[in-house]
C-alpha cells in the first residue's frame, strides 16, 4: 500500500499556520455547510426513537426516550418476517459482488489499455470514453428488455450484470496504471520470465491497490444507492435492495400512515453501515485520482 | 522466483507473445460493454423503429411492424415529455449552479489559510453522499411534510407562516434541495483535492506581489481548477438529465408531483404504465443523444476558454 503512496497535500500545504487565529467569516460558512449536511441525518435519528404515536404529536427537532426506537426496531424486524434484513442482504451482494467484479474487470482492462500498444487500442478507449458520456440509467429500459428476453430480468443477475461494466472505473484504472507502475517494473519481470498475466497478478495489482480501493469504493456506493436499475428490473420484493424496499415501504406508508416510523427507522438502520464504512475507509480514498491530478 | 527456467519462459512467451495478452485482459470488459451498453443502444433504436400493429386482415392479429420514425415524431410532438423537459430545466437551473457554487466556495474555504474546524466541516459535509438518493428524499420528504416537520414546528413556534414545500414553484426547489444536499460534498472534495495539488510556490508569488488570499482564490487557484470543475459540472449536468430517483420517492407525498414530471419518469410512463414500449425507446434514444450532445458542447466550451487564457 505504502509503495506509491504521491505526497499527499496536507503534509505540505503552504497555507495552514496554526499560530494565527481562525478568520469567523469561512469559519462560520463552512459550520453552517456543515449544519445543512447533518441536519436531516440528525432528524431522521430523532424521528426513529418515537413511537407511531409520537411521531405526529410531540416536536420533531427532539428525541423521545419512551423506548420508541427498541419498539420500532423490533417492528421492523417483524415486517414481513424479517423482510428488512433480507434487503439489507440483498444490497450487501448487488454493491459487494458488483464493485468486486467491476474491480477486477477494470484493473485488467485498464491496465491493459495503460501498459500495451495493440490494434484496435484506440477505438476500445474511444468507446468506452464515449461510454461515460452516455447516461447509464437511460440504458436501464433497453436492458431491461434484454434481460427478459434471455429469462434474466428479475434474477441477482439482472441488477449485478448491468453494474459491472463501468467505463468510468476502466478510465480510472487505466489513469492509475499508467501513473504508478513503471515500465522498468514489468520489464525486470519480463527478465525473470514471468509472463504476462503473471505481471499483471504479482507485479501490477499489488502496485494498483489503493487506486482500486477507490474504484472499489465509488461503485460501491455507486450500486448501493442506485434505484432506477433495480427498480425497473426487480418484480419480487424478496429481492429489492434497501433502496427499493424502503420505497415501496413508504409508497404503501402513504395510505397507512403507521408504516412511516418503519420506513424512518429502517432509513436510519440502513445508512448506519455505509457511513460507518465510509468513515473508515476515508483515508484509504485516493480522490487525486478521481480529480485529474495524480502524481505517480 | 529463483526457480524459473528462463529459456523455457522466453520460449513460452514469444509463442504466445504479449500480443494476445491485451486483448485477453481488456476481453471481460470489451464483452460487458458491448452487452450491457452497446446491446441495450442497439436494441432501443430498432425498438424505436417498429410498433406493435393489427395486421392480417380482419383477424386482429398484432405483430411488430417497422414503422420508420413515427415514434419519434410522437415523441418530439407530446405535450407531456415537452411539459417534463420545462421542469427538468427549471429543476435544473437551480441545481447545478447551486450544486457546483457551493461546492467550489466550500473547497476554497477548506483550502484557505486559517480556517477553523475544516477537517470536521469536510467529513460532515461529505457525508451526504453516502446515503443513497431514495433514502435523502425520504428523509426530505418527511422534512417537507407539515406533520412531521421540525421547520414548521420551529416556524410556528415563533409565529411565522410556516412555508408549503409543496407548492406549484417552491417543488422545484424542494427537489433541487436534495439534489444539492447530496451532491455539494462529493464535488467539493474532488476540487479540494484537485487545489491540493497546485504547488505552494504560486501562492507565495501571488502574496509577494499583494494579492489578498480573496484575489488568491479568484485569480489563481479557479483558473488552475478548470479541468476539475469541467469534469465536475458535465457530470452534475448528467445528474439532471437523469433525475428520477428523488420525485419518484416525493410522489407519495404530494399531488403536485406528476407520474410524468421529469423525462425519465415519462419514458418510465411510456414504456410501462402505458406498455408502449416502442414509443418509450425512442424517447430514451433522444433523451441519450441531448446528453451526449450536451455533454460534448459542454466540453467544448470550457476547452476553448481553456485555450483563450492560455492554459
Amino acid at each position: 500500500m505504502t509503495t506509491t503512496a504521491a505526497p499527499r497535500g496536507s503534509k505540505r500545504n503552504p497555507n495552514r499556520n496554526p499560530n494565527r487565529r481562525a478568520k469567523l467569516v469561512p469559519t462560520l460558512v463552512l459550520a453552517l455547510g456543515g449544519v445543512y449536511a447533518l441536519a436531516p441525518v440528525l432528524w431522521v435519528v430523532f424521528a426513529a426513537t418515537k413511537s407511531p404515536a409520537e411521531l405526529f404529536s410531540t416536536f420533531s427537532g427532539w428525541p423521545s426516550f419512551n423506548g420508541g426506537f427498541t419498539g420500532n426496531v423490533a417492528a421492523l424486524n417483524d415486517f414481513g418476517d424479517g423482510r428488512f434484513w433480507l434487503w439489507t442482504m440483498n444490497s450487501l451482494i448487488y454493491a459487494g459482488g458488483g464493485a468486486l467484479l467491476t474491480v477486477a474487470v477494470s484493473a485488467s482492462c485498464g491496465y491493459a489499455l495503460a501498459k500495451y500498444r495493440f490494434r484496435g487500442q484506440k477505438l476500445i478507449f474511444g468507446a468506452l470514453l464515449a461510454g461515460v458520456l452516455i447516461p447509464g440509467i437511460t440504458l436501464a429500459v433497453p436492458q431491461y428488455l434484454l434481460l427478459s428476453e434471455v429469462g434474466l430480468a428479475g434474477s441477482y443477475w439482472s441488477v449485478i450484470l448491468p453494474s459491472v461494466i463501468s467505463p468510468y472505473s476502466i478510465y480510472l484504472c487505466r489513469i492509475y496504471a499508467a501513473a504508478a507502475i513503471p515500465d522498468e517494473m514489468l520489464e525486470a519481470g519480463r527478465v525473470d520470465g514471468a509472463g504476462e498475466f503473471r505481471l499483471l497478478r504479482s507485479v501490477a495489482l499489488p502496485v494498483m491497490l489503493p487506486g482500486l480501493v477507490t474504484v472499489f469504493l465509488l461503485q460501491f456506493i455507486g450500486i448501493w444507492n442506485n434505484f432506477l436499475l433495480p427498480y425497473i428490473m426487480l418484480a419480487n420484493d424478496d429481492r429489492f435492495p434497501l433502496t427499493v424496499g424502503l420505497y415501496s415501504l413508504l409508497n404503501r406508508g402513504a395510505s397507512q400512515p403507521a408504516l412511516y416510523t418503519l420506513v424512518i427507522t429502517g432509513a436510519l438502520l440502513s445508512i448506519i453501515p455505509i457511513v460507518a464504512l465510509f468513515l473508515f475507509l476515508q483515508r484509504f480514498w485516493r480522490l487525486d485520482l478521481v480529480a485529474g491530478g495524480i502524481k505517480g | 522466483m529463483s526457480d524459473v527456467r528462463p529459456a523455457a519462459r522466453t520460449v513460452r512467451r514469444r509463442r504466445r507473445g504479449p500480443g494476445s495478452a491485451p486483448y485477453l485482459m481488456s476481453a471481460p470488459a470489451i464483452a460487458l460493454f458491448v452487452a450491457f451498453v452497446l446491446l441495450p443502444i442497439g436494441y432501443a433504436v430498432w425498438l424505436s423503429m417498429h410498433a406493435m400493429r393489427v395486421t392480417g386482415g380482419g383477424f386482429g392479429i398484432r405483430s411488430e411492424v417497422f414503422v420508420g420514425f413515427e415514434n419519434y415524431l410522437t415523441s418530439v410532438t407530446d405535450d407531456a415529455l415537452y411539459g417534463a423537459l420545462q421542469r427538468m430545466l427549471a429543476y435544473g437551473l437551480i441545481m447545478v449552479p447551486l450544486t457546483m457554487g457551493l461546492a467550489l466556495l466550500f473547497a476554497l474555504l477548506l483550502d484557505a489559510p486559517r480556517v477553523g474546524g475544516a477537517r470536521a466541516a469536510r467529513i460532515a459535509i461529505f457525508l451526504p453522499y453516502a446515503v443513497p438518493g431514495v433514502i435523502a428524499s425520504l428523509l426530505w420528504g418527511f422534512l417537507y411534510l407539515p406533520a412531521v416537520s421540525p421547520i414548521t414546528a420551529a416556524l410556528e413556534a415563533v409565529g411565522l407562516p410556516a412555508p408549503n414545500f409543496f407548492g406549484e414553484v417552491s417543488i422545484f426547489f424542494s427537489v433541487a434541495n436534495i439534489a444539492i444536499w447530496g451532491g455539494v460534498g462529493f464535488n467539493m472534495v474532488v476540487l479540494f483535492t484537485a487545489l491540493r495539488a497546485i504547488p505552494a510556490e504560486l501562492y507565495d508569488a501571488a502574496r509577494i506581489d499583494g494579492c489578498t488570499e480573496w484575489q488568491i482564490a479568484l485569480r489563481v487557484k479557479v483558473p488552475l481548477l478548470r479541468p476539475a470543475l469541467v469534469m465536475t459540472s458535465v457530470f452534475t449536468l448528467i445528474g439532471m438529465l437523469q433525475v428520477f430517483g428523488e420525485p419518484t420517492t416525493l410522489q407519495p407525498m404530494t399531488n403536485v408531483i406528476t407520474p410524468d414530471w421529469v423525462p425519465l419518469m415519462r419514458i418510465y410512463q411510456q414504456a410501462f404504465l402505458e406498455n408502449d414500449i416502442h414509443l418509450g425507446a425512442a424517447t430514451s434514444v433522444l433523451l441519450a443523444l441531448v446528453t451526449v450532445l450536451m455533454s460534448l458542447a459542454a466540453l467544448a466550451v470550457f476547452r476553448i476558454r481553456a485555450v483563450r487564457s492560455g492554459q
